[in-house]
């Protein structure tokens, strides 16, 4: 076997609290599907037949009750739950299955949605025989209006300077400017080796991530990484030019230093497999070079190679902010070509539905209505002379007459009264919305 | 068709002409049938001889009604015709000795005279046909019953503008279960025999990734060729008779099964994947057969892990002998020929050759080197790197400086992807062009190359099989500009990126190999000589 997909779905959702309180994120729907179903998806696409699947007990319970992910998601799913309040990070929770993992790993986060071709991704992996190899995705402006925000607020998320080198695919260089004090420093060592390094900083990066096994192995002998975005990727783009890795009388030194270094030592002894000399023998005999400009061999003779495949076009999202959720939802139905209104919808004729709405399963859609670029959830009951406008209605929503709804998200078994107008709300789940009432750019979460 | 498949034996004469005649469509083995019928009349009447005139009456018999007709024909064909009388009988003879004579008899002599009828109308169309060839007609017999009348299929992979060539290779591949690449671009009209791929679709696009059809070193190897992170010979086999190791070791006899055919036939689709990626190279063919014919030889009753462990031993002894210690060999007789003051040209980065280079350095030889490149591949600044960072002292020119260089050069190194069994040498494109002005300098030009790259391949010229690189490869981009962007565009123009050309022997005058220094007209000796080893 040669890869093991590893779904991380015991994410918390903590940058969307109004919408993950009542949902778990990996259920949050998305164009009607549960936003698991999004990985799910391109990973049997692509031809896997089992996923590790990580996730809380809360979650594993309906999942399976869900009858999306039952009915369409035809590969095995193997459910490992870990405790919701251990906080653990990604890193721990491959740490967690160690004991599963038998070859290199595919690490993918639930709330990804992308149609990129992983092909990519796994053929820098596997021709450069590489140790990491991730997709990142140049960064799409939101241009939706946030609900419950006042005004477009500026991302307060920190930068990330993701360098590259001139061919665009070798990772030299990530730092999260959290991480960084006063500027980007970036070790001579690296610029004499690449002296051409493009630093991005507009990226998004699609947390998927093809792994070595050894670096599983490794995880487990160091347990203070217990993030693989925030901690392991950088501490591996860094090994890459530490002179340890480069050396090759690694060997000798375990016997003599076997407590200094020890991490670092063991990471290199697992890089190196079985038939080393014959691979050696074929780098010395081939006429490739990765670089050309200096005396060195081709990958300047490391061992440890990070690659990073850059998206141009195409959809790639982290569903981890109500604006990317709202965006998600917008585009989501780009990416399955179901029909737009669900056949068991009871739709009367006498609505305007825009093309671009998508109505769930079972929904009552009454006379009157106009429903544009929006998704109206499954079970949902729309009455007469309802407007809704770009926003999103999830599940068992009850819409009473007249109302008008307007850039809103309205989550599940939420009931909006007669004649309300919604403009730019985020309402919670199960809230009730009073008659009448006018509600502009608020979050109602809570039942206070 | 059917008359050919008697077992008493045409006349060869009359079948060869027959044959002739329809010679093409004549199936394999029906070809292979009428050789062993010559084969097995040819003994009989080394055997038979003696009791051919005291055999049973019947003989006389059959006799008559060949000779009968024929005699009425011209002398000239009559000549023919009694030679070819006698070959029937000793065929018709063991007919006649394995069932009961008598019953034997009347079919035999109704064939006898169907044959006759049969040769009777040959000889007149034949006689029709050439009137006054009489003595070629009895000269070409003799070089005739030894010809074999084989129409020599030619290989798929040089047959790629023959459509029921191409949906027979997808056929097969279906059944393998691998993905057909697809050709690329405009193919330039001489060669559009050939396969043209972009290295911008890789095969991987339609293989899923956790790839189950094939094992995942294969494809990995596969990448490594498409994308020329493995290129050159030597360095090809070795990493394909490394992912073969790792097939090995993964792989488990399925029950009923034996390990001798099974693995065989899962390396066959392997194969043609790897073929897909990039054409096999003529050094992998022969590492191919050898493992096949490994396996092959695994004695039934062996335990797999024996097995397993016998064949990763003989891999490793291969790559040992064949290559590692044959450029060791290789280095000890060319330095022999390396004298202190030399200037030696050599074109492109051949391991072998920068593998002498170094070690007569080492060897305190005073020479210095001449490297010549090439577009597109410009595999000459690896080999310059390779030998300046030994400290040898180089100078560097592209191929189109060739003869303003060659008045300082003594030698010429080359190194070869194969030496053809006509002695041609088959190389990467330019070496031909090279070994030209070389020889029109007089300077001496020695082809380095290990015995496991001869093949029995004959080609005269660089079209008939060749391989095409990616044509996007021409392109370059100079100051943000690419000229040649939309080439696909204008209908008019197109573009070639040929790999291999072949050098005859006439330009070479040394062949440097691990059995010693041979002219290039002796590969084909080698060949027979490792034929009959093995």
């Amino acid at each position: 076997m040669e890869l093991q997909a590893v779904l991380m779905a015991a994410g918390g959702g903590s940058r969307m609290m109004d919408l993950t309180y009542n949902t778990p994120k990996p259920l949050l729907p998305v164009g009607n599907k549960p936003l698991i179903w999004y990985p799910l998806n391109l990973l049997e696409r692509v031809g896997f037949e089992e996923v590790i699947v990580i996730t809380t007990k809360e979650v594993q319970k309906m999942i399976s009750t869900d009858p999306k992910v039952k009915l369409d998601v035809k590969m095995k799913l193997d459910l490992v739950c870990i405790q919701e309040d251990a906080d653990m990070g990604t890193a721990d929770a491959l740490r967690h299955i160690q004991q599963k993992v038998k070859t290199d790993v595919l690490v993918v986060s639930c709330d990804l949605i992308t149609d990129a071709a992983l092909h990519e991704v796994v053929d820098l992996f596997r021709a450069h025989n590489a140790t990491l190899s991730m997709l990142m995705s140049k960064a799409h402006e939101f241009t939706e209006t946030v609900p419950g925000q006042k005004g477009k607020k500026k991302t307060g998320e920190q930068r990330d300077f993701v360098g590259v080198d001139d061919t665009g695919k070798r990772l030299l260089f990530m730092a999260n400017e959290a991480d960084l004090d006063e500027g980007v420093v970036i070790r001579k060592s690296i610029m004499r080796k690449h002296p051409r390094m493009h630093i991005k900083t507009g990226l998004v990066d699609a947390h998927l991530y093809c792994l070595k096994k050894s670096v599983v192995d490794f995880l487990a002998d160091n347990k203070s990484i217990s993030s693989i975005r925030g901690e392991l990727v950088p501490y591996l783009v860094r090994k890459q030019f530490s002179k340890s890795t480069n050396s090759p009388k690694v060997i000798d030194e375990t016997h003599q230093n076997l407590k200094k270094n020890d991490s670092n030592v063991n990471l290199e002894i697992q890089i190196s497999s079985r038939d080393e000399e014959l691979l050696h023998l074929t780098q010395e005999r081939s006429c490739w070079n990765d670089h050309r400009g200096d005396m060195s061999d081709a990958y300047h003779g490391g061992r440890l190679r990070c690659y990073v495949h850059i998206m141009d076009e195409g959809i790639c999202y982290r569903v981890n902010t109500l604006a990317a959720y709202i965006e998600a939802n917008r585009l989501a139905p780009k990416l399955f070509d179901e029909p737009a209104v669900h056949p068991s919808a009871v739709v009367s004729e006498r609505c305007l539905i825009g093309a671009d709405s998508i109505i769930g399963a079972s929904c009552q859609i009454s006379d009157k209505t106009s429903i544009k670029r929006s998704t109206i959830g499954v079970s949902t009951t729309v009455r007469e002379k309802v407007k809704v406008t770009n926003s999103i209605i999830m599940h068992g929503v009850t819409i009473e007459e007249g109302c008008n709804i307007q850039g809103s998200v309205i989550c599940s078994n939420a009931v909006i009264g007669r004649g309300a107008d919604i403009k730019y709300c985020l309402v919670g789940s199960a809230q009730r919305i009073e008659p009448d009432g006018e509600h502009t750019t608020m979050s109602k979460a809570c039942s206070a | 068709m059917a008359d050919c498949g008697e077992p008493d034996g045409p006349g060869n004469k009359d079948d060869i002409t027959r044959s002739k005649n329809e010679g093409k469509e004549l199936s394999k083995e029906e070809k292979q049938r009428l050789r062993k019928q010559k084969k097995q009349q040819k003994k009989q009447k080394e055997r038979k001889n003696e009791k051919s005139e005291t055999e049973k009456e019947k003989t006389p018999v059959s006799l008559l009604p060949p000779p009968r007709p024929v005699a009425t024909q011209k002398a000239p064909s009559a000549l023919p015709a009694p030679a070819s009388a006698p070959i029937p009988v000793p065929a018709s003879a063991p007919f006649h000795s394995s069932p009961a004579p008598s019953p034997a008899d009347k079919p035999a002599k109704s064939k006898a005279e169907l044959k006759a009828e049969r040769r009777a109308r040959q000889e007149t169309d034949r006689a029709a046909k050439q009137p006054g060839s009489s003595s070629s007609g009895i000269k070409t017999k003799v070089p005739l019953s030894e010809l074999n009348p084989v129409v020599k299929r030619l290989p798929e992979h040089v047959q790629v503008d023959d459509p029921a060539v191409v949906k027979r290779l997808a056929k097969k591949l279906e059944r393998q279960q691998i993905p057909l690449r697809s050709d690329y671009g405009y193919k330039v009209s001489l060669f559009s025999h050939l396969h043209q791929y972009s290295r911008k679709a890789p095969l991987t696009q339609q293989l899923s990734i956790p790839s189950t059809v094939i094992h995942p070193s294969i494809v990995r190897l596969g990448l490594q060729y498409s994308q020329g992170i493995v290129a050159g010979s030597n360095a090809r086999s070795v990493a394909l008779l490394h992912a073969f190791k790792q097939v090995i070791r993964d792989y488990t006899t399925p029950p009923n099964e034996e390990l001798s055919r099974d693995l065989v036939n899962k390396l066959k689709p392997y194969i043609s994947f790897l073929n897909q990626c990039r054409p096999l190279s003529a050094s992998m063919g022969n590492a191919i057969k050898y493992i096949k014919k490994e396996i092959s030889n695994i004695p039934s009753q062996c335990k797999e892990e024996e097995a397993k462990t016998k064949l990763l031993t003989c891999i490793d002894r291969y790559i040992e002998e064949k290559i590692v210690l044959a450029a060791k060999a290789i280095s000890k007789y060319a330095i022999e020929k390396i004298s202190d003051g030399d200037v030696i040209l050599v074109y492109g980065c051949s391991s072998l050759v920068n593998n002498i280079l170094c070690e007569a350095f080492e060897k305190s030889r005073k020479f210095r080197v001449i490297v010549v490149d090439s577009r597109p591949r410009l595999e000459g600044r690896e080999a310059l790197r390779r030998l300046v960072q030994r400290g040898i002292s180089c100078t560097y020119v592209l191929i189109s400086a060739l003869s303003y260089i060659l008045p300082e050069v003594s030698k010429v190194f080359l190194g070869a992807h194969a030496l053809l069994a006509n002695g041609y040498v088959m190389s990467r494109v330019g070496t031909s062009q090279i070994a030209l002005v070389a020889r029109t300098f007089n300077v001496p030009v020695l082809v380095c190359c290990e015995t496991y790259k001869f093949c029995e391949k004959v080609q005269t010229d660089s079209f008939v099989s060749n391989e095409l690189d990616d044509p996007d490869d021409l392109m370059v981009t100079r100051k943000g500009k690419t000229q040649l962007e939309n080439w696909q565009d204008v209908s008019s123009l197109g573009l070639l990126n040929l790999v291999y050309d072949v050098t005859p022997p006439d330009f070479v005058d040394l062949v440097i190999t691990d059995l010693g220094m041979i002219p290039c007209t002796s590969v084909p000796v080698v060949l027979r000589v490792k034929n009959l080893d093995q």
